[in-house]
């Protein structure tokens, strides 16, 4: 629980007096707590450097190290003290958190250091005090990124495979990671070669050479040696395919590698060759052909698995799509304007070049960036004035977004980064909040559980529970007796409203065989539901008890068949809380007798869906009976 | 801001050990741990509805400790200083039955016109209803308020005016074993 709740608990506890006028049922007995009542001075001794404090102080936070039973461990009978081998300086910090409820970080410890000192002494680093929460995050973070990036560059490079791998897992981490095997790393430079090759030889058949005898004009190279260049293209296209196929046979996930965009690169570099190599030498085609060789130059992306850099910047250009986009929409915007403004300035003029606004586009487009290439120039003063207006805002226009598309770039790429980081830190750290919040609150119905297993014997000791806990837990007990309601968790709560909206179903076998079978089923919520069944029949029968819930009865019934019981009806089963006046044997006697009649009488008096839940409405029904029967103080 | 610095100093000890049935001891012991939670010295009545909240992560105990913290601060002063936290503590765990019975029908008696009536009590019981949370077995019904309301007029109500006086309240108590046996029970708590 939190800070400083277990000085307060005292007076929460005095403070239920208020509800035992309005009690339906009696008050479970409290804990006996053996431990000496008067406060004492505790000696810590901390690698030599001795400590004193109240054991008050220490038992403010029960769970950790100091605050539990857990110190025992330490305690050192000859010295009588509790003798801890670790560091006196962070100690200092970690008892003063004990002594103000707030835990500071030391800004000149190391953090790891400061951390396994928590750890040690069972303390949460979420509760650090706001004042040194931001540095001790940051200084986390760091030292985590620093580790993370370590280790992942060692896992990348030097892991070794495990033994049993396929020679296509095999193959594959050959692909990806070359630098793994000498095979490897020599493909990845015959690959690289072939593509400097190939984009070398796509450049250079457009070089003019000198023409053969017998004519005059300069060829470009690509027809004067049309063989060599096929012969080189074919070669690395055999090769960009092979590399292609290698690759798709080793991809774990062949769809997703075949969706990856450096596969797509991979086809479009070769898919021109194969189409070319299937078409006619047709020469009206032959124009869509010349097109499709455009397409060889894609090539040269394939060197995006070469170089990082490469990727890098691939990836930041994505992610500032947006910037670039807005860079484009205002640029756009401009050259409308200004296009459309320089043609209805030049429209007059004769021998104007600008003939239409798209025309004039272009004339704004090379204005704006500066360019000025003078073969469409404004000849009215109107069109000079607005034509100089236009080169001034281009520079203005341009200029501005590029910075913030470079900040963006910078910022976008770390940002990215920090993100992702603090995403994962941010769901740990919450999950371990609810974690510790759903500790509180289950702690008691784990209490609960754990006493009902342990029927048998009255002390109910049954974990090792710290003196705050079984106080605490008395204390929620009492407001479940004052309410006369249990405290569930949320799923069987659900399974319970699911119940009563389908109503109940009793059978008509009679009781003792049917309880029986009932019992036995013992999975899930069927035997729950099944008692209430038991139960309602035996609430409905004319020869009632007078008891002040039925599931007593159903649990005391199941004592008897010895079947494991659930919590809720359980717990009423423990003999201290119930004010009885008789023994086990008369239990047993008790229920034996009640049965029989509704053996007779169910069978009419049963409604056929009661749709009230038991509960208080059967304590209305129950009549007096006899001293054998369980009697329970209701209001 | 400066005037929340204000600090409370308690009378001395002694007069304490005098006003309530606590040992010196006993007095140093809650001295300490209600200085080190409340260094002003007084505890007022959002952070006393934290606290008390604390100890019911199931529902919600705000409206119970309102009345808790009107019952507690008996001078009406808004706040809970040291000596009504200790005397408060005395009556329920020292006092006598009569002592612990007229401080429940004062935590009760929401106006303190010295009579309880059923709207008093309807609020007082939905407010320990409502610390109980929504995940409960069985399943809580809108009316058990109500109908606990009404058992308890049924039984402390004798003379069926509408209203329960102190008297009545006392008696009615004194009737009923279970009662008096577990007022016994939260002795040993300090």
């Amino acid at each position: 629980m939190a800070a400083g709740v277990a000085t307060w608990l005292p007076f929460a506890r005095a403070a239920a007096v208020g509800w035992l006028p309005l009690a339906k049922k009696t008050m479970p007995k409290p804990p006996v707590d053996n431990s000496s009542r008067s406060d004492e001075i505790l000696y810590l001794n901390v690698s030599g450097v001795r400590f004193q404090t109240w054991k008050n102080t220490l038992d403010r936070y029960p769970d950790t190290l100091l605050g539990s039973s857990e110190k025992e461990f330490f305690f050192n009978e000859d010295t009588e003290e509790y003798f801890f081998d670790r560091d006196h300086e962070m100690f200092r910090h970690i008892l003063n958190f004990y002594r103000t409820g707030k835990l500071h970080y030391p800004r000149h410890e190391c953090i790891q250091a400061f951390d396994e000192e928590l750890a040690f002494y069972g303390i949460v680093p979420e509760i650090i005090g706001d004042c040194c929460m931001e540095e001790y995050r940051d200084r986390k973070k760091e030292n985590q990124e620093r580790l993370a990036e370590d280790t992942e560059a060692n896992e990348s490079m030097d892991a070794p495979l495990p033994p049993d791998s396929t020679p296509r897992e095999r193959l594959w981490r050959a692909f990806e990671n070359p630098h793994t095997s000498t095979m490897a790393l020599v493909f990845y430079y015959v690959t690289g070669f072939f593509i400097a090759v190939s984009v070398i030889a796509n450049v250079v058949e457009t070089v003019p050479c000198r023409p053969p005898e017998g004519r005059i004009k300069d060829l470009p190279c690509g027809e004067k040696y049309q063989l060599a260049f096929f012969c080189m293209d074919t070669a690395c296209v055999l090769i960009f395919t092979f590399e292609y196929l290698m690759r798709l046979f080793a991809a774990p996930s062949r769809c997703k590698f075949m969706r990856s965009v450096m596969s797509v690169i991979d086809v479009v570099a070769i898919m021109p060759y194969y189409i070319g190599l299937v078409m006619p030498e047709n020469e009206d085609v032959s124009g869509a052909f010349v097109t499709l060789r455009v397409f060889r130059v894609f090539r040269i992306f394939k060197f995006s698995r070469h170089s990082q850099g490469l990727r890098i910047l691939g990836y930041t250009l994505k992610s500032c799509a947006s910037e670039l986009g807005f860079l484009l929409f205002s640029l756009t915007m401009a050259i409308i304007i200004f296009a459309t403004v320089m043609f209805y300035a030049e429209k007059g003029t004769k021998g104007s070049t600008f003939t239409s606004i798209p025309a004039s586009f272009w004339y704004t487009i090379v204005t704006m960036t500066t360019l000025g290439y003078g073969d469409m120039v404004p000849n009215t003063i109107a069109g000079k004035i607005f034509g100089s207006i236009c080169s001034l805002s281009g520079v203005l226009v341009i200029a501005l977004p590029v910075p913030v598309i470079v900040s963006n770039f910078s910022r976008i790429y770390h940002q990215n980064q920090r993100a992702d980081k603090r995403r994962a830190q941010q769901k740990v750290r919450l999950a371990r909040i609810r974690m510790a919040k759903k500790g509180t609150t289950n702690a008691f119905l784990q209490y609960k559980e754990d006493r009902g297993r342990d029927s048998d014997s009255t002390a109910l000791c049954v974990k090792n529970r710290s003196a705050f806990e079984h106080q605490h837990h008395h204390l929620l007990h009492c407001l479940e007796k004052t309410t006369n309601h249990e405290f569930t968790d949320e799923m069987t709560y659900s399974e319970l409203c699911m119940t009563e909206s389908v109503g109940f179903r009793t059978s008509r076998s009679t009781s003792l065989s049917s309880q029986q079978g009932a019992q036995n089923n013992p999975t899930g919520c069927c035997p729950r539901r099944a008692r209430r069944r038991a139960a309602m029949r035996l609430a409905n029968s004319t020869a009632s008890v007078s008891r002040g819930s039925v599931q007593e009865l159903d649990t005391l019934h199941i004592k008897t068949t010895s079947i494991p019981p659930q919590t809720r009806s359980s717990l009423n089963a423990q003999a201290d809380n119930l004010k009885l006046n008789c023994g086990e044997q008369d239990f047993t006697a008790a229920i034996i007798s009640i049965p029989t009649p509704p053996a007779n009488t169910p069978d009419e008096s049963l409604p056929p869906s009661p749709a009230p839940i038991p509960g208080i409405l059967r304590n209305t029904r129950a009549t007096a009976f006899t001293h054998e029967t369980v009697k329970i103080s209701s209001l | 801001d400066l005037m929340t610095m204000v600090c409370h100093r308690p009378e001395g000890l002694d007069q304490l050990e005098a006003q309530t049935n606590f040992s010196k001891r006993e007095l140093q012991v809650l001295y300490r741990g209600f200085k080190n939670e409340c260094p002003s010295g007084v505890v007022n009545e959002d952070t006393f509805k934290q606290i008390y909240s604390q100890f019911f992560p199931h529902g919600d105990a705000s409206t119970y400790a309102h009345y808790l913290f009107n019952a507690f601060d008996t001078g009406h002063t808004g706040s809970i200083k040291f000596e009504d936290f200790v005397t408060a503590l005395s009556i329920l765990l020292r006092g006598s039955v009569t002592e612990k019975l007229q401080w429940t029908f004062n935590l009760y008696d929401i106006n303190r016109d010295g009579y309880i009536n059923k709207e008093e009590m309807t609020d007082i019981v939905r407010a320990i209803y409502d610390m109980m949370g929504k995940y409960t077995y069985p399943v809580l019904k809108n009316d058990a308020p109500k109908q606990h309301v009404d058992a308890f007029f049924q039984k402390m109500d004798k003379n069926r005016d509408g209203v329960v006086t102190l008297d009545e309240f006392i008696f009615s108590c004194q009737e009923d074993e279970n009662i008096m046996r577990s007022l016994q029970l939260f002795e040993n708590v300090i």
